[in-house]
């Protein structure tokens, strides 16, 4: 299924936004690798970075925010450096990108037929018609029935689940070899969830594309991905194989999302949340952006911790944190 | 849709009964209608059978069905001054009117859209800033003064342009126009770039605005997010997101470019209605001035009409919602 | 999006920095206040009643700017054909301009916010007729309404303050209502009413105070178009009578000798003019960014 040659290599990337309030290091330092035909879990809770870290990739980030410092490395370039024009030639070419909210993402006054036709258009000199049979057989393959009518409707006049699939459908127009899907099934009823996952899985296994998937909810994550990140603040806290960190968490805050997960709790208990809120990004504290809410906390988590791998080596686990939970001390 | 348009077919009508119903009531009621509708220069005998004539003894609702049927039939009174019925005298003068007022509407559009595009796509750049800076400008200038600044450079200082007036016309379908000739062009031009001044702004400041908005929007970064060309994202996706509301605004706004034409018409003397309007009011030719303000009514609330189903049209949200399930 | 939780701080305090933040608003708001200082001491400001026949020299008439007259005093501005010193006519043309601007907005602005109000807490049917009334004045055009009224009941400063106010209050109506009816759905007004509180404190302590930002933008931009509106009509000889100039007459009254190269009599009576409208609308565009909730980054 996955291979060991890394597609893409995210390097200390951080990207900082320059708001009238202050400077919000909405990643701030974050490294992963992406493997040919790979599914990574990118899971945090909102506000954490991991939206700004795919946008970060394709280069879609917003004034006020900009690029600091890092690489991201894809095929062997590097994407922070690379021109517009080369950019938007992978945007929806090799790399594609799902968003959460279907009904923003596509355009509300024009038709589907047309923000299809313009994705193939863009990357391939076809004619309209060629494009209009992609689109039309992509549609198909997503599972939409009646894809002729589907295509000459307009965006509202579909159902969530619906749209979605068009999205996931655009995405893989033009048979990309990483998908970046940004928490698409948030905004679906729970039931389309289930399916849109099962079948994004299944056109990842069919077409070999490695996916970031994007997420809060480490459910989805336990069924679908192969490796996990987890993000705080703006950084990566622990990764790791989807076995490993969701049976042996190593930070604090991967065992609070775990024990959060209410179906978790026997019936009766307690229900256990993490104590206290996420920090604003304009004033974390120094250090470990954790501390304050950490029920590990030591004196040494005034100094920011490092990503440090550690268990057998080749595992890929590693974690950022000075007291990480001791089923693993061991190994350290 | 149909039943939409319908809908608001009846309110239009019921909209412009009750204005007719208000320019009825206060010029026959509250005005002095006798003075109003019968030259107070006539003899008493003239006013006498005048007074019959218009059913001036009657009881009012009487009175309004007699200038309910006569407005239907397009008798509106006669001019004291000319004599003639005044409606007549307006519609002749209404070819001039309309082509200062789409002359200046088009200046607005083809000029006014792209800087605010520009505007709203680098709102930092210096552009951008002069442009906006331009627009306030353009906003806060008093019509009627920049009306006679431009006579006072162009005609007098400068002695390019004609200073008044109406060029020579030639006839198009029976209508008068001038803007077939060069010299009607000199004559046509600084009018409607006064007239256009304000709408002008007003279109950059849209156009930005929903420029501005529309980038904010995530179908911009997924059309990004595909590969598209900058063009074709401003082009396509955020232009016609844009259109709709702008076009509607267009629309409402020529309604009012036609009634604020009477302030142009006077300062450079273009025989259109609105200078007739306001010669009218200097003779109390008070005929003229009821016939005037029921027909801009009527094109006010016929304009409103047409844009709202346009607007319906246009945006598939709306037209569709009918249809769907 | 991430959004940076900014620390808390006094609303006026906020509005009133970041209103001061941009040098162009700061500026427009400066020289607003400088055009009303200079209207209200006018009588102190200016040497000479403009329309005071008997302090008027008639051969001092149509001098040029800087020109100086049979007295021997200077005309900075020039002279009107009455010989009225440019300056003087200025400064009082602006204080009336000024005083019936404003004054039409004020009373604009309490009949459209009770109104409003009215509409609002009243709902039903009653809301949708006052609505309806208020959709169909604002399709249209200003001058038109004010001309529609002046013809109705005759020209007269009274009369033309009560065309403006006709004009203006719908708006005011239009935006006090819908963020009343915002207001009385939140669920504080729920929460008082089920402790009984009367309607009217309701209405007054809570929804009242929320509707004012939206209503403070919508008549800093009407103030300004209320003074071009009574400008435009004195202009065209149907708005103020000619015992109380305005800027507007001012400027027609230079109409005629415009073709003779004698542009100050309507040049300098339209830079005040334009300066007033200008300085407005800069302080209220910068009042509308301040003040709306969605642009706050």
């Amino acid at each position: 299924m996955s291979t060991s040659v890394p597609l893409l290599q995210v390097e200390n990337l951080r990207t900082h936004f320059f708001t009238r309030a202050g400077v919000v290091k909405a990643v701030d330092d974050v490294s992963f690798v992406v493997r040919k035909g790979e599914v990574l879990g990118l899971v945090g809770e909102s506000g954490s970075g991991k939206s700004i870290t795919a946008y970060s990739i394709l280069r879609l980030v917003d004034d006020p925010g900009r690029i600091v410092s890092g690489r991201v490395l894809f095929d062997g370039r590097d994407l922070v450096t690379q021109s517009p024009q080369a950019m938007r030639a992978l945007r929806g070419g090799r790399i594609a990108m799902i968003f959460q909210d279907p009904m923003m993402t596509l355009n509300p006054v024009l038709r589907v037929d047309l923000q299809m036709i313009e994705a193939v258009l863009a990357h391939e000199d076809t004619t309209r018609h060629i494009a209009r049979q992609r689109a039309r057989a992509a549609l198909v393959r997503v599972g939409i029935p009646a894809p002729d009518e589907r295509l000459l409707a307009y965006p509202h006049q579909l159902s969530g689940g619906m749209r979605q699939r068009v999205a996931i459908a655009i995405a893989l127009l033009n048979r990309p070899e990483l998908i970046i899907a940004d928490e698409p099934t948030t905004a679906l009823d729970v039931t389309i969830q289930g399916q849109i996952l099962y079948e994004m899985q299944a056109l990842g296994r069919e077409t070999g594309a490695a996916i970031i998937w994007i997420t809060h909810d480490l459910s989805v994550v336990a069924g679908l991905a192969d490796r996990v990140c987890v993000m705080y603040a703006g950084r990566i806290v622990e990764e790791g194989s989807v076995t490993d960190v969701l049976r042996h968490p190593a930070h604090p805050y991967t065992r609070g999302l775990l024990d959060s997960v209410p179906s978790r709790v026997p019936r009766g208990a307690r229900l256990r949340p993490i104590a206290g809120m996420a920090p604003s990004m304009l004033a974390l504290p120094s250090g470990c952006a954790f501390r304050d809410r950490c029920t590990h906390a030591m004196d040494a988590c005034v100094a920011a911790p490092e990503m440090l791998p550690f268990g057998p080596a080749g595992n890929g686990r590693a974690v950022r944190c000075h007291n990480p939970l001791p089923s693993l001390l061991v190994e350290r | 849709m149909l039943a939409y348009v319908v809908r608001r077919a009846l309110q239009s009508v019921v909209v412009l009964v009750a204005m007719s119903m208000l320019v009825f009531v206060g010029v026959y009621e509250v005005g002095n209608p006798v003075d109003i509708l019968i030259n107070p220069q006539a003899e008493p005998i003239e006013r006498e059978r005048a007074i019959a004539a218009l059913g001036l003894d009657r009881p009012l609702p009487a009175q309004y069905a007699h200038f309910l049927s006569g407005a239907l039939h397009g008798d509106l009174g006669r001019s004291f001054v000319h004599g003639v019925p005044a409606i007549s005298l307006i519609l002749q003068r209404m070819p001039a009117t309309l082509e200062l007022a789409i002359a200046a509407m088009l200046i607005a559009i083809i000029v006014g859209i792209p800087l605010g595009l520009l505007a709203g796509l680098h709102p930092r750049s210096l552009a951008a800033r002069a442009i906006m800076a331009g627009s306030i400008l353009g906003f806060s200038l008093p019509t009627f003064w920049v009306g006679l600044m431009l006579i006072m450079v162009f005609s007098v200082m400068l002695g390019v342009l004609p200073s008044s007036g109406r060029g020579p016309t030639t006839d198009v379908l029976g209508v008068p126009v001038s803007f077939l000739s060069i010299e009607g062009w000199r004559h046509l031009l600084l009018p409607a770039l006064n007239l256009a001044l304000f709408k002008l702004a007003l279109l950059i400041r849209l156009t930005r605005a929903g420029t501005r908005e529309a980038l904010l929007q995530d179908y911009v970064k997924f059309a990004r997010a595909k590969g598209l060309t900058n063009a074709r994202v401003v082009g396509v996706h955020v232009l016609r997101n844009i259109l709709v509301p702008i076009v509607t605004v267009i629309g409402l706004e020529f309604g009012s470019v036609i009634a604020f034409a009477i302030v142009t018409e006077s300062v450079f003397a273009w025989p259109g209605m609105g200078k007739l309007l306001v010669d009218s009011i200097g003779l109390l030719d008070r005929p003229v001035i009821v016939a005037y303000l029921l027909l801009i009514v009527a094109i006010v609330i016929v304009i409103n009409l047409a844009v709202d189903i346009l607007y319906s049209a246009l945006d598939p949200r709306v037209r569709l919602a009918g249809q769907d399930a | 999006m991430n959004a940076p939780h900014a620390p808390a701080e006094a609303p006026l305090q906020r509005v009133l920095r970041d209103f001061v933040s941009d040098p162009v608003a700061l500026a427009g708001a400066v020289l607003l206040l400088l055009i009303v200082a200079a209207a209200i001491a006018a009588p102190l400001l200016s040497w000479q009643n403009p329309y005071d026949l008997a302090q008027l020299d008639l051969m001092d008439g149509r001098l040029p700017p800087g020109a100086r007259g049979a007295a021997g005093r200077v005309y900075w501005l020039g002279t009107d054909d009455q010989g009225r010193d440019m300056a003087c006519a200025i400064l009082y043309g602006l204080r009336i301009s000024l005083v019936v601007g404003a004054s039409a907005t004020i009373v604009a602005l309490a009949i459209g916010l009770t109104t409003g109000l009215v509409a609002a807490v009243a709902g039903g049917k009653l809301d949708a007729l006052v609505m309806r009334i208020v959709d169909i004045q604002l399709s249209f055009p200003a001058i038109l309404i004010a001309l529609i009224l002046l013809a109705v009941v005759g020209q007269g400063t009274g009369k033309i303050v009560v065309a403006l106010i006709a004009v203006q209050w719908a708006y005011y109506a239009r935006t006090v209502r819908s963020a009343a009816i915002v207001e009385k759905r939140k669920e504080y007004v729920e929460a008082a009413r089920g402790l009984a509180l009367s309607r009217t404190r309701i209405v007054v302590r809570h929804v009242l105070p929320n509707c004012l930002p939206p209503m403070l933008v919508v008549a800093s931009v009407q103030i300004a178009s209320a003074i071009a509106l009574e400008a435009t009509l004195s202009f065209l000889g149907l708005g103020l009578p000619i015992t109380e100039p305005s800027l507007g007459l001012l400027i027609a009254n230079g109409y005629q000798y415009l073709l003779s190269g004698k542009y100050w009599i309507s040049f300098f009576p339209g830079i005040a003019l334009l300066l007033t409208i200008l300085s407005i609308n800069l302080v209220s565009d910068q009042l509308r960014d301040v003040l709306n909730p969605r642009l706050q980054r």
